[in-house]
């Protein structure tokens, strides 16, 4: 199972550069989202698949028995999930906001804080 | 212990020199000036014990693990440095005191003196390799902030960074040489490396130390091609000059390598290349002064000779030649440190330094005169100063050199010759004959401040050399050149000065000197121009081909590379970050793997597995393909759902839950935000998406092998099972990966906290400040022409759309960049500044975009405005295939929009040709 997962990882990464190198917020905010996703789908297969085996421990043992999920891997995507979604929050406001300022979406017009050089600076 | 109060006491008393002047006022200078007297004496007393051979230590332990000590050691070399730099130090104290008399920032300026002196100390003190250069570099710097005194003037500026960026960077090459020498005799102690000469001589490491120590000390003695620097830092004031740049500063790098002789010296390599270099120096110094008319530049050529018959002598290594360095080095400090305090008194009082408009100063300024008169002699290497006792040392330590004894001959008598032709131009010129009518100021005596420094100097090289005078060991002998010389040369010497050595050859060449440094003064008015024409070979080519170009190089340079790498293209920077990792990856899997370790094992999947995986691969490609908002949302909400059912599959059931609600939120979120935004995405070209798409498919394909790889690895799962141990005897909770998040890693949940919450900060701060700004708008009394619905309606803080319009009202008062208007040139065929008549329509036509249908029903007289938005949307969507040339876009859209957006095109063609024209450089 891991090896297709890998593949799909893969394939989100390639989908999450290609956005990201879009000439549009929207498109590069999407990119976002899927480079998540491909980030957490990584980190949870690179920590084995276990099926259908959750790292609960029943009660009332004191440990797990027989097989369990490896526990270290989700606690870091749960993490990961949560945050990415905070970012996900600012970077959403952010587009709206150069939007409503600079009147585009194109990452290329955003030119206020580094302007092109013009013959005379140099 | 004392030792080093000693060399730490000028940096203290530096720092508290401000606050003395404040306090002290017309006292401080004599209040300064006692330190290093005091100072002067202390090491005076230590004299007799080292005229008896005695070399003192004192060590305190500073880095004691990196074998780094504040060390210090007296020998007859550092107490003559040490005795030179508080001698003239005090000397100077006073006369700047007089100099800058009432000047505001005297304050600052005693404090970089007095850092300076403490710091030129601590060099010749030194015992101990990286004490000696933080001390080296210490003189850089505060030569730096005196250089730059006047900061104020362009060219002080200039000629500080110039003698920093010189001296500073040979200081990082001596760095370099000191550390491989303190490698290869292992050791940081001076006086040890001293004693290690001929493990050092036949060092493989030789050659490389050689060279490094080499630059340290030619940059800083200013030695060619690096001599350039000296003459520049005459923009110092006049009593920096005196002592930085004339008396003690320079001659560290004529210390270092009189220092490191026994360790370094005696080889054919070192033997050749100082001679000829000091040679050379020597020469181009003395040709660089008679090249001058500013006093002090004239003086700073005859300096520069100095510099380099110093190094060739010690480059000539034979016992003569080393006592003829130890003779000269302390004459040239006495008078020519007299010599710049003259100059600068006759700048004080006579208001030029330029030697042609001056003339008759000697009864106008008697003592100055005196002074003057006494050190030029010394100079000029007549009987019985000093100097000329060091003159006709140096004829015979070049007439016995063991290589190319003619050749330095020639140099040293041409270099006397001229160097006798300046005595003239700075103490004969000015000072005799009528006074020059073009005298700026009608001058008089210096005050006694400026008085003190001068006279006593120039007194001692008198004394100095009448000391000497008697045959047999006299006091000079005794108590100065035999240490001096037993502690350049490693061994004991012993010397034996007079004035009188009979009738000799290099008497005979003193005569030379004499006649034909007569005849250059007297001529120099006319063959002046034959020495500027020198100019472009050995002072300007200099600077312009190991300085200006090599910078002006560098500065391209580092502007081609900001250029390329910041350039403030966002998409750039991504393409690199994915485009390094790969290549860094690429190369690490190159080579260390073997195709074997990617092998693709079919995988086991049941066929949900497969469905769930062809959904999370399907709505990714979908969202990267939507070409509306609502199916990027739906698509990427497909792919979100189908990773969560994916992690209930594979017991991870709180990441399930986790994923649902944050995708629930996160399509919420991304519908609310969207549907504001306009439905234009920029299709790229042909090229650039070809080769976007070529480096995101190699992107991902290397992530994929990079995971096929880390999946052969066996895990180590220590970590788990130790949660997975102990969470319930310790934690209480039967959830492993809760008690992970709550309790055995609860700082890092913390911090997550706190990550959203600056998160959620941020969301607020750029929504507030909008908000506020809102209410500006509203507040200005400036209405938009032309029936603009200026005030909003009732809903409006409810309506988020609202912001669109009101940010749209918000642009006349905007100060926007140029470029940011050229990028947005195809959306607006006018900005609504531009062109008063067209906004209506277009601000409204935006405004349905943002709002959509919902937008019409807002105002009657919007209706029709909202189907103009309706159309512009359509067009908008086809124009940006132009995205990067507006003015075509403009152009061929114009035609399918309303008469009036035609008529408002028309209207702006000067917004239009502007854009169009910034456009191109992106």
């Amino acid at each position: 199972m891991e090896p297709l997962l890998a593949v799909v990882a893969g394939i989100l990464f390639a989908i999450a550069a290609y956005l990201l190198t879009r000439r549009s917020i929207v498109k590069m905010v999407i990119g976002l989202v899927v480079l998540g996703n491909a980030a957490n789908l990584t980190l949870f297969t690179m920590g084995g698949l276990t099926r259908g085996a959750s790292a609960i421990i029943p009660y009332p043992e004191t440990a797990p028995v027989g097989d369990y999920a490896n526990p270290l891997p989700q606690a870091l995507v749960l993490t990961a999930i949560v945050i990415g979604f905070g970012m996900l929050a600012f970077a959403l406001v952010l587009a709206y906001r150069s939007w409503q300022e600079l009147d585009t979406l194109d990452p290329d017009g955003m030119r206020v804080a580094e302007p092109i050089a013009t013959e005379e600076d140099k | 212990m004392t030792m080093l109060l000693a060399v730490l006491s000028p940096f203290v008393l530096a720092f508290l020199a401000p606050a003395l002047n404040r306090v002290l006022g017309d006292l401080t200078p004599w209040v300064l000036a006692s330190l290093p007297a005091l100072l002067f004496v202390f090491f005076a007393m230590m004299i007799g014990p080292i005229a008896e051979g005695e070399i003192m230590f004192a060590t305190v332990s500073w880095v004691p693990s990196l074998g780094v000590d504040l060390a210090f050691m007296v020998d007859g070399l550092s107490v003559t440095f040490a005795l030179l730099i508080l001698g003239i130090g005090a000397c100077v104290v006073l006369y700047a005191g007089g100099y800058l008399h009432g000047h505001p920032a005297i304050g600052r300026f005693f404090l970089s003196l007095l850092l300076f002196m403490g710091a030129m100390l601590g060099v010749v003190l030194a015992d101990n390799l990286i004490t000696l250069f933080i001390f080296w570099e210490l003189t850089s710097f505060s030569s730096f902030l005196l250089i730059g005194f006047n900061h104020e003037s362009q060219k002080s500026r200039d000629a500080a960074i110039q003698a920093l960026v010189i001296t500073g960077l040979g200081g990082l090459a001596m760095l370099g040489g000191l550390i491989l020498m303190g490698r290869a005799t292992g050791t940081w102690s001076i006086s040890e490396i001293l004693a290690a000469g001929d493990i050092l001589r036949d060092h493989e490491l030789y050659l490389p130390i050689f060279i490094l120590v080499l630059c340290g000390a030619f940059t800083k003695s200013a030695q060619f091609p690096f001599h350039f620097w000296l003459p520049g830092a005459m923009q110092a004031p006049t009593p920096v000059s005196a002592y930085l740049h004339s008396a003690t500063m320079v001659k560290a790098g004529v210390y270092l390598l009189a220092r490191l002789n026994p360790a370094l010296g005696g080889t054919d390599l070192w033997m050749m290349t100082l001679s000829i270099f000091g040679g050379i120096t020597m020469l181009v110094g003395s040709i660089v002064s008679l090249m001058k008319t500013d006093m002090k530049l004239v003086l700073a050529g005859s300096t520069i000779m100095a510099l380099g018959a110093l190094v060739m002598l010690i480059g000539i290594g034979t016992d003569y030649a080393l006592i003829a360095m130890g003779t000269f080095l302390v004459a040239h400090s006495l008078y020519k440190g007299a010599l710049f305090m003259v100059a600068g008194s006759v700048d004080h009082e006579a208001g030029t330094r330029e030697v042609p408009i001056l003339g008759g100063l000697r009864k106008l300024m008697p003592i100055t005169f005196a002074a003057a008169a006494i050190a030029c002699l010394s100079m000029a290497g007549l009987p019985p100063f000093f100097g000329f006792i060091g003159k006709e040392l140096i004829y015979e330590a070049v007439l016995g050199a063991e290589w190319l004894a003619a050749l330095l001959v020639v140099l040293a008598v041409a270099s006397s010759v001229m160097i006798f032709a300046v005595g003239g131009i700075v103490a004969v010129r000015p000072f005799f004959g009528p006074e020059h009518p073009d005298t700026p100021k009608h001058a008089h005596e210096a005050p006694l401040l400026m008085l003190v420094g001068p006279v006593l100097l120039a007194a001692l090289s008198l004394v100095f050399g009448l000391l000497a005078s008697p045959d047999g060991a006299n006091l000079v002998d005794i108590y100065l050149l035999t240490p001096l010389a037993t502690a350049i040369a490693g061994q004991p010497m012993e010397t034996n000065l007079h004035l009188w050595h009979g009738f000799n050859l290099p008497l005979a060449l003193t005569g030379v000197t004499i006649a034909l440094g007569v005849l250059t003064y007297r001529t120099w008015d006319r063959t002046r121009a034959f020495w500027q024409a020198l100019d472009p070979f050995i002072f300007a080519g200099c600077q312009k081909w190991f300085y200006e170009k090599p910078l002006a190089g560098l500065f391209a340079f580092a502007d081609w590379l900001f250029r390329n790498i910041q350039s403030g293209n966002l998409r750039f920077y991504f393409m690199a970050i994915f485009g390094a990792t790969m290549l860094g990856l690429a190369a690490t899997i190159g080579v260390r793997m073997t195709p074997a370790d990617f092998a693709f094992d079919m995988p086991d999947a049941r066929f949900y597995e497969w469905m769930l995986c062809i959904l999370i691969v399907v709505g990714a490609l979908g969202a990267a393909q939507a070409r509306n908002h609502l199916t990027a949302i739906i698509t990427l909400g497909i792919m979100g759902y189908s990773i969560a059912l994916l992690f209930v599959a594979f017991g991870a059931p709180d990441l399930a839950m986790t994923q649902f609600l944050v995708e629930t939120l996160t399509v919420i979120l991304v519908a609310l935000v969207l549907i504001h935004l306009p439905q234009r995405v920029f299709s790229p070209r042909g090229i650039s998406r070809a080769r976007d798409l070529v480096l995101s498919g190699l992107f991902g394909a290397m992530m994929t092998l990079v995971m096929l790889a880390a999946l052969r690895v066996d895990q180590d799962l220590f970590i788990s099972e130790y949660y997975a141990a102990n969470s319930v005897p310790k934690a209480y909770g039967t959830n492993i990966v809760n008690v992970i998040l709550v309790d055995f890693r609860s700082v890092d949940t913390f911090g997550e906290i706190i990550v959203l919450a600056i998160a959620g900060i941020g969301v607020i701060a750029m929504l507030k400040y909008r908000a506020r700004r809102d209410e500006d708008d509203d507040g200005t009394p400036a209405p938009p022409p032309d029936g603009e619905p200026a005030t909003p309606p009732p809903d409006a803080d409810a309506d988020p759309p609202e912001g669109s319009a009101a940010a749209e009202t918000t642009h006349p008062e905007d100060p926007r960049d140029p470029a940011t208007d050229a990028a947005r040139g195809e959306e607006d065929q006018a900005d609504p500044s531009d062109a008063p008549t067209g906004e209506g329509d277009d601000a409204t036509a935006r405004v349905a975009d943002a709002k959509g249908e919902d937008a019409v029903a807002e105002s009657p007289d919007e209706q029709d405005e909202a189907e103009d938005g309706a159309t512009a949307e359509n067009t908008d969507a086809e124009m940006t295939a132009d995205a990067e040339d507006p003015t075509g876009g403009t152009a061929d859209n114009a035609p399918q929009d309303e008469p009036k957006a035609t008529a408002k095109a028309e209207e702006a063609p000067a917004t239009d040709d502007a854009t169009g024209e910034e456009e191109k450089p992106s």
